[in-house]
């Protein structure tokens, strides 16, 4: 490998990492966003009963 | 005044169950001699005595992990743990207690296994000796408030060595430095930099390790 | 619930800021700096390992910190930042270790030297803080674990210098001809091209921190919403 293809290795791999960081937090979101809605309509069937 | 005498209370309770019990000095009495047989054949002809003094480190830490790893287990097993914490004495002493005792366990074992060293591989000078004595207070400062901490956990003899190894790389240079060095006053003044640095952050810390709330 | 969303306050204007920091970092370090003339290109990774061997310190100083403030004034709350901030730090100590093992390849031919002080010290760094999770995750939730972890994470700060003392001693019986690097003969666009990586890097570990804490709080937050509604 030349020096230039060691370069483009070292921030590509620090780019891969923010991507994967990024779509764990994306997953979080998601796992998130399913338990807010979960609870939301717990909550509207709450105030239907009650 | 008192502090002291808590502290020498302590230790000699440890001492004494020790002395009963009998559980954890022979272990490693038979282990760091056992380790010494297996340097020799682990170690190939012509290797010199600078890779002998190595493995006497490897030794010397690995032994330590194995007293440590026992330290709490007497409180543990007999639930006098939470009674301890909440004896009218500092906690800290608590810490000193058994970082003595621990230490007095480690320095019979070498009282054996040095001369058994300097018998098998290579001879020991006054430097290296003052060298394990340093490495010892660290590693067992350290070692009995990570013990500690690990006591608490699933898997506590698991726990330990991983908590304590990265920690023990400074020791291990400066042990080695002070063996084979030409110069090692600097190694010296390492190990008791470790100590003091170390001890004081043990000594401080202990309490907020074994509260519950 | 209000904690979860006080923090992200400021956050997008932050997260912003940090991305356009980075872009003008890659353009200064791979357009505007000179090319070096002892290393070539791959002296141009010095612009990324470097910052992100900074910001691995600055974040588990971060951590000590925070453990530092729950141990001192007892609030729960620094226990999870503490932990977020050592968590952020082991990824950049990890990364820190790769960009490294590739510079060392790209310069001196080998993925592995234990020549480099700062390479040893990254190993060491990133096995005690392993450890770290290990005991964190060993022990109950609790104020204990919080605390046990605190301390953990303080004797990292102290860990750190005593560490690289060692390693600059141990040099002298495990290489005793060390090679002699020279100190980057640095212009002022490669020093201005660093700083602004440093910053860069330093403001994005700082965005992500944040943003993994507003969601570590949103999911307690949750967690609590739910046991009142049922």
């Amino acid at each position: 490998m030349t020096g230039g293809e060691y370069v483009a290795a070292a921030y590509g791999v620090v780019f891969v990492f923010v991507l994967v960081y990024v779509a764990i937090i994306a997953a979080k979101l998601v796992r998130l966003q399913r338990d807010t809605a979960e609870l939301l309509e717990l909550a509207r069937r709450r105030e239907l009963d009650g | 005044m008192t502090y002291l005498a808590d502290v020498a209370a302590l230790t000699r309770k440890d001492l004494r169950v020790e002395l009963r019990a009998q559980d954890t000095l022979p272990a490693m009495l038979l282990f760091v001699l056992s380790t010494l047989v297996v340097f020799h054949f682990a170690l190939p002809e012509g290797t010199g005595e600078d890779a002998a003094y190595g493995l006497l480190w490897v030794a010397i830490v690995f032994t330590a992990l194995l007293g440590l790893a026992r330290a709490w287990v007497p409180e543990q097993e007999h639930g006098v743990f939470d009674g301890l914490v909440l004896a009218p004495c500092d906690r800290s002493a608590i810490w000193v207690g058994k970082t003595v005792a621990t230490l007095a366990f480690l320095l019979a074992a070498q009282v054996v296994a040095l001369p058994a060293f300097a018998l098998f591989f290579a001879p020991l000078d006054a430097v290296a000796l003052v060298g394990v004595l340093l490495a010892d207070i660290g590693i067992c400062a350290v070692g009995s408030l990570m013990a500690a901490m690990a006591a608490a956990g699933r898997a506590r003899e698991l726990l330990l060595p991983l908590l304590l190894l990265p920690l023990s790389i400074p020791l291990i240079v400066g042990g080695v430095g002070s063996a084979i060095s030409t110069e090692p006053e600097r190694y010296l003044l390492l190990l008791a930099l470790y100590d003091g640095i170390f001890a004081v952050l043990s000594w401080a810390s202990f309490e907020y390790v074994v509260t519950e709330s | 619930m209000s904690s979860a969303f006080s923090w992200i306050r400021g956050l997008p204007a932050l997260a912003t800021l940090a991305a356009g920091l980075i872009g003008l970092a890659l353009l200064l370090s791979f357009f505007i700096a000179p090319e070096d003339g002892n290393q070539g290109i791959s002296q141009r990774i010095f612009y990324i390992h470097v910052p992100i061997a900074l910001t691995a310190y600055f974040c588990f100083g971060l951590g000590a910190w925070k453990a530092l403030l729950l141990l001192w004034r007892g609030e729960e709350r620094h226990d999870l930042e503490s932990y977020v901030a050592i968590h952020q730090g082991t990824i950049f100590g990890l990364l820190t270790l790769i960009t490294g093992a590739i510079w060392a390849k790209a310069s001196w031919g080998v993925w592995w030297t234990w020549d480099s002080n700062q390479l040893v010290l990254f190993l060491t760094l990133f096995l005690f803080y392993c450890a770290y999770f290990m005991l964190r995750f060993s022990l109950p939730e609790g104020p204990r674990r919080s605390r046990s972890s605190a301390v953990y994470a303080l004797f990292g700060v102290a860990l750190i210098p005593v560490s690289f003392l060692a390693i600059r001693l141990a040099e002298d019986f495990i290489h005793p001809t060390t090679f002699t690097r020279d100190g980057p003969q640095m212009t002022g666009t490669m020093f201005t091209a660093f700083c602004v990586s440093w910053v860069a890097v330093t403001l994005l570990a700082y965005v992500l921190y944040r943003v993994e804490l507003v969601g570590k709080r949103l999911h307690t937050d949750l967690r609590e919403l739910r046991e009142a509604l049922e």
